[in-house]
């Protein structure tokens, strides 16, 4: 006995080895949470000294006047920005939900075989197109095109931006819908087919509902996304400060306007800080839409357990 | 280990047992294609001295000299009197050189029928509280512009281009007003302009295409009508026009003098002909 628990106890390579890889692991796992607390410390430092003495409350939210580098009367109103991000993300999302839910019940509950594994490629490949070339689709194709189709004068507009970003959100929206619909156990299925249901009346009636925190998490990770996105937006939106009153107003994106300006603008300035004031607030927004989504999807998770169907896991054949 | 190993050994080779002189210059995005162009051409002269030109825009250029990071800045714009102020701070005596001068074009649409501008009618469509919102009110009818709406393009607040226009155009303590297409780069002013019959933008000369239309500029509304170019910014006739500095923190000496000098001397200022700029005087470039 005491021979074994000594054989148990040696540390050899392998014990090392074994010891090595957890910890290399912990630390992995570990970094994600360094890396988010040091980026939030990070831009909150540079931002600070803007937050406390400059800013004003009903300036920043509720003026459009963006106007940091006035000779004699700076103003920081980060109304019209923020309308910018909130009208083409609503766009985007517009365009993407029908899309990317499609896609998604299409790819998860009706194709088979081949064209589901090309469709599932496919998708993904679309995930991998780089926003430069999307910003750049939307600057000479879109633009021409929506000055000939609408008879507007300019094409770089809440429309140009957000029929690409809700192309861009697309494949990521479709992929995480397709893997809540998958998530919704075979069981289900199989009872409201012996109940004589047809495949629509199964996908609409029972899989849908089943799955729909998982496809309003996908609907948010999509929009965390809209507002995320800088290069296209910055190329597609006009970038002009505007509070937008159709869809063929040019806006500019609080995103695009930290890309545009925070190069040229002396470190430590107030203008410095104030495009870090928009750094906080767009980390705050998308830290609080990504915690909403996984709240939904915890959500989702737990009522299937609760009803003690098989894990999601092994419900697809 | 091996890494840092590598970074340690890179560090300690540029920063000591070199014999050759590296000179940092930065700066305007304007200047950033003649910078490069200068650099190629004094590397193949003075094998001995290399220039390192990144561009990131006046300000960027000026703030790494105010830092004393870079030595030379470009910049297409003046000093500010608090930036000299910072740099003082810092014990670096900014001297200012003039190495050419750049008319900032007015561009529109080639279909737009308008051929002339003046200052004012710039002021009142570009300015804070100015009145002017459709080609109309300009007396022209563009064709492919069915909204008769003008399409203000301008540039990225803190550019220089943009920081010029605003004092030679809008007058000191004017603010541009909000809602015109803020490009990023003077190259962008004019794809844009080339592709929306509605637009009017500004950019420098030397961004100029065949698929645009430069307006001549007014001073005044009898003065004379005078079309951007090299000659017409190189006679100062052209209203707009406006000098490129380059920055030393303090009096430059060794390399970096001979740089500058090389820049200002004939030859350096052909160079910036070449690329579309006025240079400082009268150089036969032929």
């Amino acid at each position: 006995m005491a021979e074994l628990a000594h054989a148990a106890d040696r540390r050899d390579a392998a014990w090392w080895i074994d010891r090595a890889v957890q910890i290399l692991v912990l630390a992995g796992g570990l970094s994600a949470i360094v890396f988010i607390a040091g980026i939030f410390v990070f831009i909150t430092r540079e931002g600070a000294g803007f937050v406390f003495d400059r800013f004003e409350f009903r300036e920043f939210f509720a003026s459009p006047r963006w106007t940091p580098t006035s000779s004699h009367n700076p103003t920081y109103g980060a109304l019209a920005l923020i309308a910018g991000t909130a009208s083409v993300t609503g766009l985007a999302m517009v365009v993407s939900v029908p899309f990317s839910l499609g896609a998604a019940i299409y790819i998860g509950e009706f194709a088979t075989g081949r064209v589901r594994e090309t469709l599932k490629v496919l998708v993904e490949l679309l995930a991998a197109i780089p926003s430069v070339v999307w910003g750049f689709i939307g600057l000479s194709i879109m633009n021409p095109l929506i000055i000939r189709v609408f008879d507007v004068p300019v094409g770089l507009n809440v429309l140009n931006a957000g029929v690409i970003l809700g192309l861009m959100a697309a494949p990521i929206m479709t992929t995480i819908a397709e893997d809540a619909l998958k998530a919704v156990p075979d069981t289900y299925r199989e009872a409201a087919e012996a109940m004589g249901a047809t495949r629509w009346q199964v996908t609409f009636k029972v899989v849908l509902p089943a799955a729909r925190n998982g496809l309003v998490a996908a609907t948010l990770l999509g929009v965390g996304r809209g507002f995320g996105e800088t290069m296209a937006v910055l190329m597609a939106s006009g970038h002009s400060i505007n509070l937008p009153t159709s869809p063929f107003d040019s806006v500019r994106a609080l995103t695009a306007t930290i890309a545009a300006e925070l190069g040229e603008t002396a470190a430590g300035s107030d203008h410095y800080q104030a495009l870090f004031t928009l750094g906080i607030f767009l980390f705050l927004v998308t830290f609080a839409i990504n915690f909403a989504a996984d709240v939904f999807v915890r959500g989702g998770q737990r009522k299937q357990r609760r009803r003690g169907r098989r894990p999601a896991a092994s419900a697809n054949p | 280990m091996s890494v840092l190993g590598l970074a340690a050994a890179l560090i300690a080779g540029c920063g000591g047992g070199s014999s050759r002189n590296v000179i940092q210059n930065k700066g305007s995005d304007t200047l950033v294609n003649v910078a490069q162009a200068w650099a190629e051409e004094y590397a193949a002269l003075r094998p001995g001295t290399a220039v390192a030109v990144t561009g990131g825009g006046s300000g960027t250029g000026i703030a790494a000299m105010i830092n004393g990071t870079v030595d030379v800045a470009n910049s297409s714009r003046k000093m500010k009197d608090s930036e000299i102020e910072l740099a003082r701070g810092n014990g670096n005596e900014p001297i200012e050189f003039v190495v050419g001068y750049d008319a900032l074009a007015v561009y529109v649409h080639p279909d737009n029928p308008m051929d002339e501008i003046s200052l004012e009618q710039l002021a009142a469509l570009y300015g804070e509280g100015g009145d002017i919102d459709t080609w109309s009110q300009y007396g022209v009818e563009v064709p492919g512009c069915g909204s008769d709406e003008i399409v203000r393009v301008s540039r990225q607040n803190n550019s220089g281009t943009y920081v010029y226009f605003r004092e030679a155009v809008l007058g000191e303590r004017r603010d541009f007003r909000l809602g015109s297409r803020d490009m990023h780069g003077s190259k962008d002013v004019v794809d844009l302009v080339e592709n929306t019959p509605c637009a009017i933008g500004y950019s420098g000369f030397a961004y100029a295409t065949d698929h645009v239309k430069m307006p001549c500029v007014r001073k005044g509304e009898d003065g004379d009508c005078v079309s951007p170019s090299v000659e017409s910014a190189i006679d100062g006739s052209y209203p707009i026009a406006r000098p490129l500095f380059m920055y030393t923190a303090g009096e430059p000496e060794g390399a970096i003098r001979e740089y500058i000098d090389w820049v200002l001397s004939d030859e350096g200022q052909c160079i910036i002909y070449e690329k579309g700029y006025a240079p400082r005087g009268d150089v036969d470039c032929s």
